[in-house]
């Protein structure tokens, strides 16, 4: 009978599963706590680290809390051309994969729909990758495009690149490194937004008579702007902090990027709070962008 | 049918060489692992098996291999667990805390791994917590735990609450209702999470070289190594667990499709 009374009390508008309420809300304690602990507590002390101030006649890589709000202006001014960098790197490498990966995505999704097993080896195809180590697939690249490789000496051929021109070392090499390590991250989620398209939806295009890139533009792009946007943003906010491509691929003056920085100064030069302040400045212009881009494309339900 | 095949031939064309582009690199690294190059790997000097028939003849190579293997797996373990009690919990729970725990989850994802690993090493420096081992399994569980989070949540959501209540009128204790009924429904949620929650640790660099100190994985390895050049030996274990994945997934894609017939 008391079980009869809780399916009553369900149609009443009470939480229906029995690991509903309560209970449930006890599932999120060890989760959260780590979060706490391990996210928002870190990042409590990036934030106060940053402004510390050196001890006086200390040694290097000594530091006293303190309020030293200087140190943002300082690191700001002495670095403020590799954080545009990082954005510019960031943001060519993601319209590229954007361009690279929707015909992808459009393949897998729209084209091999209903032939099961292409599908899934297509979609194995594209995260492929990600089971080869991501810094030998970066180095791969380096030889790839070294001076002496085939890539350069096509291009030369083609007079894309003049008889000494190169492409290791610049900042194209590190933008198509970019790319290429983050390209999966764009594929996935415009194909899991492609999937959902209604085929119907293009046929209807079609007879009344759009042209296929009316179709296009009106039907199949707005239904997939879930996907674009996950996509771009799984791709802009890795490549922005990476540093690994812009040292392997890149040189030691034009192509620096912001991680470099703050591995450098936090590791070589025991600059904590100009590490700690480039971290912030990058982390709350990241959270801004995206929140202004999400609001902007009207998908809030990231999540 | 013809019309809405929006340009022909041109974007399987277009696909084609993304596709090219994306394993290029994939396959540049295969082929090196059967290259007689030496201690350095730079340049294609001929075919040998002698990498393949000696995979650790590298110094530090494979230690640096059980040390990522180690990390994955306990961070992949506790990532995995923590993060399905908060998807479960996430999807049921009703209180007002939602958003807030919503954006807790979401807000490491959306934190460059520069920034995780900054953060990080300045909490485990001012705690005076020794680098090495556990300090990377801690960073590597936090930032698993949001990717395992999405990819329960999903599974979850689709769940009819209906069946643990038929469970519960069937007698079975919340516990029993859990392990018989909705454990087995999200396995292949809580399976893929693992997966991905493995791959993101096992191929970490970035956060793993601010909170390593003299600890190594393998891509760390093969990152301190890329200034004096990477032996052929590491394209070998990296080849290895190629093969090895792709194994794992075309198994679980036949067993999945055997289920479903």
């Amino acid at each position: 009978m008391l079980r009869r009374s809780r399916a009553g009390t369900a149609l009443a508008g009470q939480p229906p599963a029995p690991a509903g309420g309560r209970g449930a809300r006890r599932l999120l304690v060890p989760g959260v706590l780590y979060l706490g602990v391990f996210f928002v507590l870190p990042v409590g002390t990036l934030l106060a680290t940053s402004l510390y101030a050196p001890v006086p006649g200390g040694e290097l890589g000594q530091y006293t809390p303190a309020l030293r709000w200087q140190n943002y202006p300082e690191a700001l001014g002495a670095f403020w051309p590799q954080l545009v960098r990082s954005f510019a790197f960031a943001g060519a490498a993601t319209v590229v994969a954007l361009v690279v990966g929707y015909p992808m995505a459009y393949v897998i999704a729209v084209r091999a729909r209903g032939r099961r097993t292409l599908q899934g080896l297509l979609v194995v195809l594209v995260v492929a990758p990600f089971f080869t180590s991501f810094i030998l697939r970066t180095i791969a690249w380096k030889q790839i495009l070294a001076d002496g490789g085939a890539v350069v000496g096509a291009l030369r051929w083609l007079h894309v690149l003049p008889p000494d021109g190169r492409v290791s070392a610049t900042s194209a090499a590190v933008v198509v490194g970019l790319t290429y390590s983050f390209l999966p991250f764009m594929v996935l989620p415009l194909f899991a937004a492609l999937e959902r398209l209604d085929p119907r939806l293009l046929e209807a295009g079609a007879d009344l008579y759009a042209a296929p890139a009316t179709t296009f533009r009106r039907v199949t792009l707005p239904l997939s702007m879930p996907g674009v946007v996950a996509g771009t943003l799984l791709t802009f906010i890795p490549a922005v902090g990476d540093y690994v491509n812009s040292s392997l691929l890149g040189n030691s003056t034009t192509t620096v990027m912001i991680g470099q920085v703050v591995d450098a100064r936090f590791f070589r030069l025991l600059d904590y709070p100009t590490a700690a302040v480039l971290s912030v400045v990058l982390m709350v212009t990241i959270l801004v962008l995206v929140t202004a881009y999400v609001r902007r494309a009207g998908t809030e339900d990231l999540v | 049918m013809t019309r809405l095949r929006l340009g022909g031939a041109v974007v399987p064309t277009f696909a084609a060489l993304g596709f090219l582009f994306l394993l290029v690199p994939v396959a540049y690294t295969v082929l090196f692992s059967f290259n007689d190059g030496g201690k350095t790997n730079l340049v294609w000097r001929g075919f040998t098996l002698d990498a393949w028939r000696n995979p650790c003849g590298a110094p530090r190579v494979c230690s640096a291999l059980v040390g990522s293997l180690q990390v994955g797996a306990v961070s992949t373990v506790v990532a995995t667990t923590l993060g399905t009690l908060l998807a479960i919990g996430l999807v049921r729970a009703r209180f007002g805390g939602r958003p807030a725990v919503d954006l807790l989850v979401f807000l490491p994802m959306a934190t460059p791994e520069v920034v995780l690993g900054a953060a990080l090493v300045s909490q485990f420096l001012s705690l005076r917590l020794p680098l090495g081992f556990g300090t990377v399994v801690l960073a590597h569980v936090m930032f698993c735990l949001s990717f395992v989070v999405v990819a329960v949540k999903a599974r979850v959501s689709t769940l009819d609450p209906a069946l643990e209540q038929a469970a519960a009128d069937l007698y079975a204790t919340p516990w029993q209702a859990f392990w018989r009924v909705t454990f087995p429904l999200l396995l292949p949620g809580i399976g893929a999470a693992a997966l991905l929650a493995f791959s993101l640790s096992f191929d970490d660099f970035i956060v793993t070289s601010f909170t390593s100190g003299g600890f190594t994985t393998f891509p760390k390895f093969v990152y301190v190594s890329a200034t004096r050049g990477i032996p052929p030996q590491a394209n070998v274990i990296s080849s290895a667990m190629f093969v090895l994945a792709l194994l794992v997934v075309l198994v679980v894609q036949v067993v999945a499709r055997a289920r479903r017939r």
